[in-house]
C-alpha cells in the first residue's frame, strides 16, 4: 500500500519529474554522447592544444590534445556510478547502524558508538594509506567502498539520537506490542519517518563522492591517469578556469546539472514520503 | 452600564480564515459569563483579541469596550496600561505561564510594581499576601520557590494570585483547570471562586468542560464554527436547551449519576473553517435539518428572557419541549450475551497478584549512585473475567500506566504476577509471547501519536494482520469502525481526532484479541465525538465478547463502559468493586473525594452539592506517607481521634471486603453517598 501511494505521489510531483528526466538524459548523454563525437577519449590531437570550442572540437581541447567532449563524457560515466553508489551505500549504512544501535540500546548501542568514534577519530588518509598497497590494482569499485565507508559517521551519530526520541513515540510502542520483530520496526516505522534526513543527506553525497574521490587517487587507486572522471576533471582544470575556462566549466557544469537533478528528485522523494506536504 | 461590551467581534487569520464571525456578549460586575465549544470553535482566539494578544497576521474587527473605552485599536501604550491591571488572563498551562528563571514571589511582585507605584518591599509583601489567599501553604517561603518546584495546580493558584494581584475588573480564564486531575481542580475552581468573591470581578470563563460551565458561570455562551449559537442564563441552557447543537452537547456528555446505556453522540466532525457550509454551519451533523438550513446561515435573534438562539427551528423547540434524547437518534447497543453468565463462572481473562514495579533514582552523571526508589506500582491485585470491563482509574502519577505498561511487555515483573489467559508473562518463551499478543491488544490515548504519521491508514491496519500471518481484512475492519475501505489510502493526519482513534482501535482489533487494553481513548477527544467512541467500544465488546482494561481519569466516562472499577492512589489500590457499589456506596474516603469533586454539567445540582474538598497535592511517589498512603490528604484521619489515628500512620491497610464484590483500603472505611450529595441533606 505504502510503495504504491508514495510511487503515485512522487510520478505527480512536478520537480521530481523533471528530475527523473534530467538524470535520465544525462545517463544518455554520457553513454551514447560519445558515439556523436567526432572524437575518441583517448585520441590525441597534436594539431590544437589548448584550443578553445570549435566545429571540430565542440568543447574545446586540453594541454595534450584530448576533446574535452570526449573526455568529459568519459569520465561522468563513472563519475555518476560512483556518486550515486556512494550516496545509496553510504546513507544506507547510517541509517542502518544509527538507527539499530539507538533502537536496541544496550551493548549493541555502545559497541556501534564505539566503532563510530573511533572512525571519525582515525584520519580516513592514515586508513586508506595503510591499505592502499595491497589495493594497488584492484576494480575502481573499491573506491566507491571506500569512500562510502568514511562518509558516515556523522549522519548515523544524528540518526542514532533521532531514534532515541522516535522509539518512545507510541506507534512504535504499538507495533513491539503486536509482536512485531526489531528489524522491522526500524525499518517500517523509523526509518520513514526520518526520511528527510536519509535523503538531504544522500542528496548531499552524492556531490561530495564525485569531488572526494580526487584527494583518493593521490594514493592511487581507482581513476588514474590516463583513465578520467569527473572529478579528476575538475581538478585539473581548476586552476587554469579564468585563462582556458572550456576546460574547467564544462565538467564542472556537468557536475552541477547532475546534482541539481539528483536534488530535484530527492525534494521530490521527500514530499511524496511526507504526508504533510500539500503538492 | 455593563463592564465589558464585545460587539460583532470578527478575527480574520491570514489566507482568509475567518476564525471569529462575528461575536457579541457582555459582562457585568461580578458575572461569570461561560463561552462554551469545542475545540476549533474560536472561543480562544475570541478572548485573545479582546485582550489585543493576536500575533500581527490577524486581522480583528468589531467593538470591544471595557468601560465604555474601546480597546480595540488602542495603541500599544495605553493596552498594555490596561492588560494586567483592568483585565486579566488565567491561561490552561501554568507552566509556560510563568518565567523559569525567576522566583514566583519576584513575578507576582513584578506583576503588582508595573501598575502600581509602590517599593519592592511592599509589593513582595503584598505577593506572599495573595499567595495566602489563594491557599498556598506557608507562603512567605513558597513565594522564594521557582516555578518549576511547584505542582501544577498550586502553579494554577499562583497564576490566580497573580491575575487578582491588581484587583482586575475581568478576569478571562481560558481553560484554567483542563490540565488539572479532578480533586485539584475542584480546588482550583475554590479559589477562583474566593478570588471573585475578593475582586468582585467579572469572569469570562472558557472552557470545553460542561461540568464546569455549570457550578461556576451565571450565564452561557455556546459557540461553533466561530458563531454564538446560543447564549442565556445558565438554567435555562441547561435545562431548556434551543438550539440542536446544545442539545447534542448536553446530551453526549456522560455523567457520574447518569444512566447507564448508550450515549446521544452527534454525527459527524465540526467544519473546518477553510470549507464551511453554505447555510448553518451545523446542518451537516444536524438531526432536525431541513431544507431551509441550507439557505443562509441564521442571526443570533433574542427570543426573550435574555436569551439569544441562531436556529430557524428554534420556536418548534420550544413548543414541542424537545430535549437532545429526543432529536438526536440513539444508536441500539446489542445486550452482551455473556454478561447473563455469573462472573463466577466466567473464566479470567486478566489476573494481577500483588504486582510491583519500582524505580530506582538515580543521581551523578559520571557515577551513578542509587539515592532512592520510585515506588511506581507497589502491590496491587485484580483480576478481570471474560467480556467484563475494568476500569483503572486514579490521578496522574498514581501507576496506571506503569501497571498498563507491565501487562503489555508480557514480561516477568519484579515482584508478583500478571497471568493473561492463564498464562504467566514469567514463564514465557520468545514464541509463546509473540502468540499471546495475539490476544492482547491496546488502544493509546492520543490518536494522532499512536499511529505512525509516515503510514497509510491500510497499511497501519494491514501490519498486525502481516506479522500474525492472517489474511488482509483491511476493508472489513475499516467498515466494522464506521470508516470507508476507500479510505485506506489517506494518511493519519487527514483525518479528524475521533477517526483517528477509529482507526487505533480497528488496528487493535485485527487479530481478534481477547482482552483490549484502553488507554484513556477518549480523553483526548471533544465531548460530541467522545461520545461516538464509547458507543462503539460499547458495541464491539457486546459483538466481539471482548473484555476491556480501560485506563481512565475521567470518573463519568467510567461509569458508563466498565463493569468493574479500581481506584489507584499513589501505587496501590484504594478501592475495587461494581460500578454501582463504589460509585452509589463509596466507601474509601479518596474515592469519595474523587467522585465528588468531578462537576456535573447540571447547575441546580452544583449550586446545591456538598464537596469534599482535599488538601494538598499528591505526595511524591519516591518518599510515600507511612501506613496508609491517603493519609496526608485524608479528610477523615483529620477527624479521627489521636488513638486511631495511631492505626493509619503504623499499618498499612489492604483491601478489605465491604461487601460482595466491593473492597476498600481504609480501616475506618464507612460507605456514603456522595454524588448527589447537597448540603440540605447534611443537616437532615
Amino acid at each position: 500500500m505504502r510503495n504504491k501511494v508514495v510511487l503515485r505521489r512522487l510520478l505527480a510531483n512536478r520537480q521530481a519529474r523533471y528530475g527523473l528526466i534530467a538524470l535520465a538524459l544525462l545517463v544518455v548523454l554520457a553513454y551514447f554522447g560519445p558515439y556523436i563525437g567526432a572524437h575518441d577519449w583517448s585520441e590525441k590531437d597534436f594539431l590544437s592544444f589548448l584550443s578553445a570550442p570549435s566545429a571540430d572540437h565542440w568543447w574545446g581541447t586540453n594541454q595534450i590534445g584530448q576533446d574535452i567532449y570526449a573526455v568529459t563524457l568519459h569520465g561522468m560515466q563513472k563519475s555518476i556510478v560512483i556518486g550515486l553508489l556512494v550516496a545509496v551505500i553510504s546513507t544506507g549504512l547510517a541509517a542502518l547502524v544509527g538507527a539499530s544501535a539507538g533502537y536496541f540500546g544496550g551493548w549493541l548501542d555502545r559497541a556501534m558508538t564505539w566503532c563510530v568514534d573511533l572512525l571519525l577519530v582515525l584520519p580516513s588518509f592514515l586508513v586508506v594509506a595503510v591499505i592502499s598497497p595491497r589495493l594497488k590494482n584492484a576494480s575502481w569499485l573499491w573506491l566507491v567502498v571506500l569512500l562510502a565507508v568514511f562518509g558516515w559517521m556523522i549522519t548515523s551519530r544524528v540518526v542514532r539520537s533521532m531514534t532515541l526520541s522516535l522509539r518512545e513515540r507510541e506507534y512504535v510502542l504499538a507495533a513491539r506490542y503486536m509482536g512485531i520483530p526489531g528489524w522491522r520496526i526500524i525499518l517500517r516505522h523509523v526509518l520513514p519517518n526520518l526520511s528527510s534526513l536519509l535523503i538531504i543527506d544522500a542528496t548531499l553525497n552524492v556531490s561530495g563522492a564525485i569531488l572526494g574521490e580526487t584527494s583518493l587517487s593521490y594514493f592511487g587507486f581507482g581513476v588514474q591517469p590516463p583513465d578520467v572522471s569527473l572529478g579528476t576533471l575538475i581538478a585539473a582544470g581548476s586552476d587554469k578556469a579564468v585563462v582556458y575556462p572550456w576546460l574547467f566549466f564544462f565538467p564542472a557544469g556537468l557536475l552541477v546539472l547532475l546534482v541539481l537533478s539528483v536534488n530535484l528528485i530527492g525534494d521530490g522523494l521527500r514530499d511524496a514520503l511526507d504526508p504533510g506536504s500539500t503538492r | 452600564m455593563s463592564l465589558l461590551e464585545v460587539k460583532d467581534l470578527t478575527v480574520t487569520f491570514a489566507g482568509g480564515i475567518e476564525a471569529v464571525r462575528g461575536v457579541s456578549y457582555e459582562v457585568s460586575r461580578g458575572e461569570v459569563l461561560g463561552i462554551v465549544g469545542e475545540s476549533g470553535s474560536g472561543k480562544s482566539v475570541t478572548s485573545l483579541a479582546v485582550m489585543g494578544l493576536l500575533p500581527e497576521n490577524a486581522q480583528v474587527s468589531g467593538s470591544v469596550k471595557l468601560h465604555g473605552r474601546e480597546l480595540l485599536g488602542m495603541r500599544e501604550d495605553d493596552l498594555i496600561k490596561v492588560r494586567g491591571k483592568a483585565i486579566s488572563m488565567i491561561f490552561q498551562d501554568p507552566l509556560s505561564a510563568f518565567t523559569p528563571v525567576y522566583t514566583i514571589g519576584d513575578q507576582i511582585a513584578e506583576a503588582v510594581r508595573v501598575h502600581q507605584r509602590i517599593g519592592k518591599d511592599k509589593a513582595a509583601r503584598q505577593a506572599v499576601e495573595l499567595l495566602d489567599l489563594v491557599g498556598i501553604p506557608h507562603p512567605d517561603v513558597r513565594a522564594r520557590s521557582f516555578p518549576h518546584e511547584f505542582s501544577g495546580g498550586m502553579r494554577q493558584r499562583a497564576m490566580i494570585a497573580m491575575a487578582i494581584a491588581n484587583d482586575p475588573d475581568l478576569l478571562i480564564c481560558d481553560e484554567p483547570t483542563t490540565a488539572l486531575d479532578v480533586t485539584i481542580q475542584a480546588q482550583v475552581l475554590e479559589v477562583l471562586k474566593t478570588a471573585q468573591r475578593e475582586t468582585g470581578a467579572g469572569i469570562v470563563m472558557i472552557t470545553h468542560d460542561l461540568g464546569v460551565v455549570a457550578g461556576m458561570a451565571d450565564r452561557v455562551l455556546v459557540m461553533y464554527a466561530g458563531r454564538p449559537v446560543e447564549q442565556g442564563p445558565v438554567d435555562d441552557i441547561y435545562y431548556r436547551p434551543r438550539m440542536p447543537y446544545t442539545m447534542g452537547l448536553l446530551a453526549s456528555i456522560p455523567r457520574i449519576d447518569g444512566e447507564e446505556g448508550p450515549l446521544v453522540p452527534i454525527e459527524g466532525s465540526p467544519p473546518s473553517p477553510r470549507a464551511l457550509p453554505p447555510g448553518c454551519p451545523f446542518a451537516p451533523r444536524c438531526p432536525m435539518k431541513v431544507d431551509a438550513c441550507d439557505d443562509e446561515e441564521p442571526d443570533l435573534t433574542a427570543v426573550g428572557g435574555g436569551r439569544q438562539v441562531a436556529c430557524i427551528r428554534s420556536r418548534e423547540i420550544e413548543d414541542k419541549g424537545l430535549t437532545g434524547a429526543d432529536v438526536f437518534p440513539v444508536p441500539v447497543i446489542p445486550a452482551d450475551e455473556l454478561v447473563r453468565v455469573p462472573r463466577a463462572e466466567r473464566s479470567t481473562v486478566l489476573e494481577l497478584d500483588g504486582l510491583v514495579r519500582h524505580y530506582p533514582l538515580m543521581k551523578g552523571s559520571v557515577f551513578k549512585r542509587r539515592v532512592g526508589t520510585v515506588y511506581a506500582v507497589d502491590g496491587i491485585s485484580f483480576d478481570i473475567a471474560e467480556g467484563e470491563t475494568l476500569a483503572l482509574v486514579g490521578e496522574s502519577g498514581c501507576g496506571k500506566t506503569t501497571t498498563l505498561q507491565q501487562i503489555m511487555q508480557l514480561e516477568a515483573p519484579q515482584d508478583g504476577r500478571v497471568v493473561v489467559l492463564g498464562k504467566d508473562s514469567a514463564n514465557l518463551d520468545r514464541s509463546a509471547r509473540k502468540a499471546l499478543r495475539r490476544d492482547l491488544q491496546i488502544v493509546f490515548q492520543d490518536p494522532m501519536a499512536a499511529l505512525d504519521p509516515r503510514m497509510p491508514v491500510g497499511d497501519i491496519i494491514a501490519e498486525p494482520l502481516r506479522a500474525h500471518g492472517f489474511p488482509d481484512r483491511v476493508d472489513e475492519l475499516l467498515e466494522l469502525v464506521g470508516l470507508s475501505p476507500a479510505d485506506a489510502g489517506r494518511y493519519p493526519q487527514h483525518f479528524s481526532g475521533g477517526q483517528r482513534q477509529r482507526i487505533g482501535i480497528a488496528r487493535a482489533l485485527a487479530l481478534e484479541p481477547k482482552l483490549l487494553v484502553l488507554d484513556e481513548p477518549v480523553s483526548a477527544l471533544d465531548v460530541s465525538i467522545q461520545a461516538g467512541v464509547i458507543n462503539l467500544l460499547d458495541s464491539l465488546k457486546a459483538r466481539l465478547g471482548l473484555s476491556y482494561l480501560f485506563v481512565a481519569h475521567d470518573l463519568a466516562v467510567v461509569r458508563h463502559l466498565a463493569d468493574r472499577v479500581a481506584v489507584m492512589y499513589l501505587g496501590r489500590i484504594a478501592e475495587i468493586g461494581t460500578v454501582e457499589n463504589v460509585y452509589d456506596r463509596p466507601a474509601h474516603p479518596y474515592t469519595q473525594a474523587l467522585l465528588s469533586a468531578i462537576p456535573l454539567p447540571d447547575p441546580a445540582m452544583e449550586r446545591s452539592r456538598k464537596r469534599i474538598l482535599l488538601e494538598g497535592d499528591l505526595p511524591s511517589p519516591a518518599d510515600p506517607p507511612s501506613g496508609c498512603r491517603f493519609r496526608t490528604r485524608c479528610p477523615l484521619f483529620a477527624r479521627l481521634p489521636e488513638s486511631q489515628r495511631r492505626r493509619c500512620v503504623e499499618e498499612e491497610p489492604s483491601v478489605v471486603r465491604q461487601a460482595r464484590d466491593h473492597g476498600a483500603a481504609c480501616h475506618y472505611a464507612e460507605e456514603i453517598e456522595v454524588i448527589t450529595a447537597s448540603d440540605d441533606q447534611e443537616e437532615k
